[in-house]
């Protein structure tokens, strides 16, 4: 039988290939973004694994407004990025230094 | 035994893509791997009788969230080389980051605390459970606050995105409304009186 830990041990994998995955494309804003996505699925995951070994609905709730929180998170994090595109032509975090002091 | 086989296949395919999405040169391709983790995702959230959430993960996701990606990583013009600079700098540090946070979140979420016989599997749900009516139940009464927030949530980011993205230059062609409807009848009409003429 699967076991809740089976799952919990996917979720932080996930979790950790996701943190890895910040850490080296820190200069693409676009895998940075798809990097929170993943972690994102990766607390879904844990929400709802709880979820079924306590049978309590509570936690498909929450991963509810995770999930809209999370698209709204992506549209305005892309909004941004065209902007941003449009403005220096490029997105490399390197060279949005500028309001730094 | 079916359900073992079903468990590891799904968590190979989420883990693999996972793998994919971080490492993969071309950020379409990372995408394209997204679609497949989000899809694995929803196999093991089905393995967990959350079939509803789902269902949503599927269409809302890979429906939505993934076209408006590849949507805008196909509409920039990136210079790949540029953004993959210091890739190979980074790797040994994340590589050693991230086995250390999976060996620590392990000892705290392995077997020896979530095993079976610490939280025994729950019995399969009844034939006549409905999943979406739960979850529907839950959402309409005990969180029906919260999920009006979520509703302003999605409204307030569809404002933002329209806000940020609109170009205001002084080059488009649309009529101003705010003008339009103050148009009076002698702006526009002339009326000339002349004489009929008598045809020779």
């Amino acid at each position: 039988m699967i076991s809740l830990a089976h799952y919990l041990i996917v979720g932080a994998a996930l979790f950790c290939l996701s943190v890895a995955g910040i850490f080296i494309n820190r200069k693409n804003v676009i895998v940075l973004l798809m990097c929170i996505e993943l972690m994102l699925l990766a607390v879904n995951l844990n929400f709802i694994a709880f979820s079924h070994f306590n049978q309590d609905v509570a936690g498909q709730v929450f991963v509810f407004f995770i999930l809209t929180v999370a698209a709204a998170e992506s549209a305005i994090g892309l909004a941004i990025l065209v902007v941003l595109f449009r403005n220096r032509a490029s997105i490399n975090v390197e060279d949005i230094g500028t309001m730094r002091g | 035994m079916l359900q073992q086989i079903l468990f590891y296949a799904f968590s190979a395919l989420v883990i693999a893509a996972g793998a994919m999405v971080i490492t993969v040169r071309n950020p379409v391709y990372a995408a394209l791997s997204l679609v497949v983790a989000f899809f694995g995702s929803a196999g093991l959230w089905m393995m967990l009788e959350a079939e509803f959430l789902a269902i949503t993960l599927v269409l809302v996701y890979v429906g939505a969230v993934m076209v408006l990606f590849l949507f805008v990583v196909m509409m920039l013009d990136i210079n790949i080389a540029v953004l993959r600079e210091g890739f190979a700098r980074y790797v040994p540090v994340a590589v050693v980051f991230a086995v250390l946070m999976m060996v620590s979140i392990t000892l705290v979420v392995g077997p020896r605390h979530f095993g079976l016989e610490f939280v025994a599997a729950p019995p399969p749900a009844d034939p006549d459970y409905n999943n979406t009516q739960a979850l529907g139940r839950a959402l309409f009464s005990q969180y029906l606050l919260p999920f009006e927030a979520a509703a302003v949530v999605l409204l307030v980011a569809i404002i933002a995105a329209i806000a940020l993205t609109l170009r205001h230059t002084r080059q488009t062609k649309a009529p101003k409304p705010e003008r339009q409807v103050q148009v009076q009848r002698n702006d526009r009409l002339r009326i000339v009186k002349m004489d009929a003429e008598k045809n020779t």
